[in-house]
């Protein structure tokens, strides 16, 4: 089963510390804007979402690239699957960041880049004490979010 | 080479008005860190602490840390600087928020403004493009509209920093605030902002940061991470601030009725626990500043029909003066006058306190209903939500009020209901069941701070991490002790000096991090090399001295060294702090030897020597 990024909006403080550091890993420098997963805090609707790319199964991304500089790379060994940006064949010219409906693909110092997993080891996940953003096999945290519906649905069934 | 530091200062003169970004001064960084240490450095170096606090020769300073904007935990503080308009002291009040990982990003440590403008603008800086705008149409508008309205006509994801109604009125406990709740909240510094006539400040940055040594940075990050995962933490997560009441209790301090008694028998109305189950928008959590692992803010919802309301907070500070001080005992009283005081730009702690003060007043009949305008007892909630409304406007007995407390008392023949120090208000801690927070209260530079001497920690959560007093070897801190705090106490303020000048929230250390934390973090980040232990609490101990000096040459002496005469003469009735007094008279002259000033509390020529002090 594959692992991806699991978000649980609920856990969600709105910190940005997955910003923060996934900016530093991969350009060197904190700024939010080189980040490749944002979270958009709503202070008056005590929420916080944090937006990353979701590893389509089929990338919009993948298909608008003329320059093929997007593939998608599975590990058979740590069961990782991962849609990837090579840099040496992109050009820069951003089709991809057209294509994503997500917005999570981006050309920045003069290169498409986005979420890569940082090799199965997310630095974001890494930060996020709340645990609103985990690494784990997508199908458990369905699971988990079922589960949590179906719990609601008791109290409320209950108190009723 | 400037790493974690910006390098760039930028000052307004609002007066002219003119604009001008001048390179950081490197010895300065270096000795004083930033924060609150730059701020210090350059208000005593360019300004005379004598002069009106709210003239146009008084300075605003926007200090923000090496640290802030980059990955180190909670590292998201700016220190607000000025001559206090409430206290006629130093004034430095520190806020979390994005606004200063904006300015960081924009590409400056420190942001100056002098003089003062002639009609009301507001300072928007894109970057490197800066420029003072008309602010004339956002008068009388809350913080949380102004805030609205500047990014509306400036950048979507612009931070702002403002005043409120409070701030142009100049009520002298006003708030300079940033997103949509977050305060630079003692002493005044929003009022000094109205003064200068400047509205807001915003700010959008796309420039990143860069550390000298990513390598030992991100490591140190990690130790500090992983240290910081425990479950005070937890606790805090899951209950923000309020979930200090429940300990403060323990201890008999909980302020009640103007600090009459620290024994509140109806303190479960008021919990952190309560709260989470009442009125929070969220169960157990709340929202964060940027990279804060805890995440204390709250956002509640109050329903009551008669004063309904949505919005950031209540803080423990908040529910300990709104809620036990003016024994209204209600969460939702407390949030919705905390909602006024977030939309005003205005200090809860000091705008309880006044309301406390004149309801002693009023009970022993020095204050009548005629001169207030209503009944004023303890527990008149109308009353509360009323007059923290007309105190931000200055309406009726509100322009009393809006004078603080000290004034107040003063005013009508009692100065002795004044609960404070310095003519700043107490914070929700009563210092006779905390025998450190009182010699904190009477010898914290900006006045009765409960922040700046945190010994007060140590008894409230686990003393076990408690590394910073490694050289004076003190065991578990008993809180009605007061033989141990005076080196105990002087240790802490310097501390949190340093913890006030890296840019991150000292909410990291008295929840667990350490000074090794934070020296790593800052010389990896910056550098430079601290000197160890022994350099990081002198470069603490030379910033404190300078905030004396400061003090000093306005006009303070050691006089102002002290608590209110209920505190010093009038033991505790009841309680676990039952018989206690502070016992300041055996604790303050230990203190003064201890830092190397004179009876008078004057640092001697060999202190200043020791500290590089020497030439100011």
């Amino acid at each position: 089963m594959a692992k991806g990024l699991v978000i649980d909006i609920s856990r969600c403080t709105g910190c940005g510390y997955c910003e923060l550091m996934c900016s530093f890993v991969h350009h060197g420098e904190f700024n939010t804007l080189k980040s490749r997963i944002h979270t958009n805090v709503f202070i008056e609707k005590s929420t916080a979402v944090p937006v990353v790319c979701y590893q389509c199964e089929d990338p919009w991304c993948l298909k608008a690239c003329p320059a093929g500089a997007i593939s998608i790379e599975n590990d058979p060994k740590t069961g990782i699957r991962v849609v990837k940006v090579h840099k040496e064949k992109c050009v820069g010219c951003k089709m991809c960041t057209l294509a994503c409906p997500f917005g999570c693909i981006v050309v920045s110092d003069g290169y498409a880049e986005k979420c890569d997993l940082c090799g199965g080891y997310p630095e974001c996940v890494r930060v996020c004490r709340a645990g609103a953003i985990r690494f784990e096999e997508t199908e458990y945290g369905l699971a988990a979010k079922r589960k949590s519906v179906a719990e609601r649905l008791l109290d409320s069934y209950q108190e009723g | 080479m400037w790493h974690g530091w910006t390098g760039n200062v930028l000052r307004v003169d609002l007066s002219k008005p003119q604009i001008t970004i001048e390179e950081l001064d490197r010895s300065s960084a270096e000795n004083y860190i930033g924060g609150r240490g730059l701020g210090i450095k350059y208000l005593y170096d360019e300004m005379n602490p004598s002069i009106d606090a709210l003239s146009p020769a008084n300075k605003l300073i926007f200090a923000t840390g090496p640290l802030t904007g980059t990955g180190a935990p909670a590292a998201s503080r700016y220190m607000v600087m000025c001559k206090g308009p409430l206290t006629e002291a130093i004034a430095e009040s520190s806020a979390g928020g994005a606004f200063a990982t904006a300015m960081k990003y924009a590409g400056y440590d420190m942001i100056i403004l002098e003089g003062k403008a002639s009609t009301p603008v507001y300072l928007w800086i894109n970057n490197d493009q800066i420029e003072l705008r008309d602010a004339s149409h956002l008068s009388g508008k809350s913080s949380i509209e102004t805030e609205k309205a500047v990014i509306a006509e400036t950048d979507p994801n612009a931070k702002v920093s403002c005043i409120g109604p409070a701030g142009e009125n100049l009520v002298l406990f006003a708030c300079v605030m940033n997103d949509m709740g977050r305060a630079a909240g003692r002493s005044g510094v929003g009022a000094v902002m109205g003064s200068k006539n400047l509205k807001a400040i915003a700010v959008h940055g796309t420039g990143g940061l860069k550390v000298a040594d990513g390598v030992a940075f991100r490591k140190a990050i990690y130790e500090a991470y992983k240290t910081i995962d425990t479950e005070d933490t937890e606790h805090f997560h899951q209950l923000g601030t309020p979930a200090v009441l429940a300990l403060v209790k323990e201890f008999g301090a909980l302020p009640t009725r103007n600090f009459q008694t620290g024994v509140n028998p109806h303190w479960e109305k008021l919990s952190g626990e309560t709260l989470a189950t009442t009125i929070a928008t969220r169960h157990n959590m709340g929202l964060a500043c940027p990279a804060c692992p805890v995440g204390c803010g709250r956002v509640t919802k109050v329903t009551n029909p008669e004063f309904p309301g949505e919005g950031v907070g209540p803080e423990y500070e908040t529910i300990g003066l709104f809620g036990s001080s003016c024994e209204t005992n209600d969460l939702e009283v407390v949030s919705k006058a905390g909602f006024i005081c977030n939309e005003m730009g205005m200090d809860t702690i000091s705008a309880g306190a006044a309301i406390a003060c004149a309801m002693e007043l009023y009970e022993k009949g020095y204050l009548t209903e005629k001169d207030v305008g209503m009944p004023l007892n303890f527990g008149n909630s109308e009353a509360v939500i009323k007059l923290t409304e007309d105190m931000a406007l200055r309406k009726g007995f509100g322009n009393v009020l809006a004078e603080g407390s000290y004034r107040l008392a003063k005013r009508y023949g009692h100065p002795e209901f004044f609960m404070g120090s310095k003519k700043l208000d107490f914070a929700s801690y009563d210092p006779r069941g905390l025998q450190g927070m009182g010699l904190g209260y009477a010898t914290n530079s900006r006045g009765a701070c409960h922040i700046r001497g945190e010994v007060h920690d140590l008894t409230l959560y686990s003393v076990k991490h408690w590394k910073i007093t490694k050289d004076h070897n003190v065991g578990p801190v008993d809180p009605l002790r007061w033989d141990d705090k005076p080196l105990l106490g002087a240790d802490v303020q310097d501390w949190f000096c340093i913890i006030d000048s890296c840019g991150m929230c000292n909410f990291m250390f008295f929840l667990a991090l350490d000074e090794d934390h934070a020296r790593h973090l800052i010389e990896s980040a910056t550098g430079i090399d601290m000197g160890g232990y022994k350099g990081l609490m002198k470069t603490g101990e030379r910033i404190f001295n300078l905030e004396r000096l400061f003090n000093l040459k306005a006009g303070l002496t050691s006089k102002d060294d002290t608590l209110p005469k209920r505190m010093l003469e009038e033991p505790m009735p009841e309680g676990p702090a039952k018989g206690m007094v502070v016992h300041l008279g055996e604790m303050l002259p230990e203190y003064y030897k201890i830092r190397g000033w004179t009876a008078d509390g004057v640092p001697t020529p060999e202190k200043l020597k020791e500290l590089g002090l020497e030439s100011v």
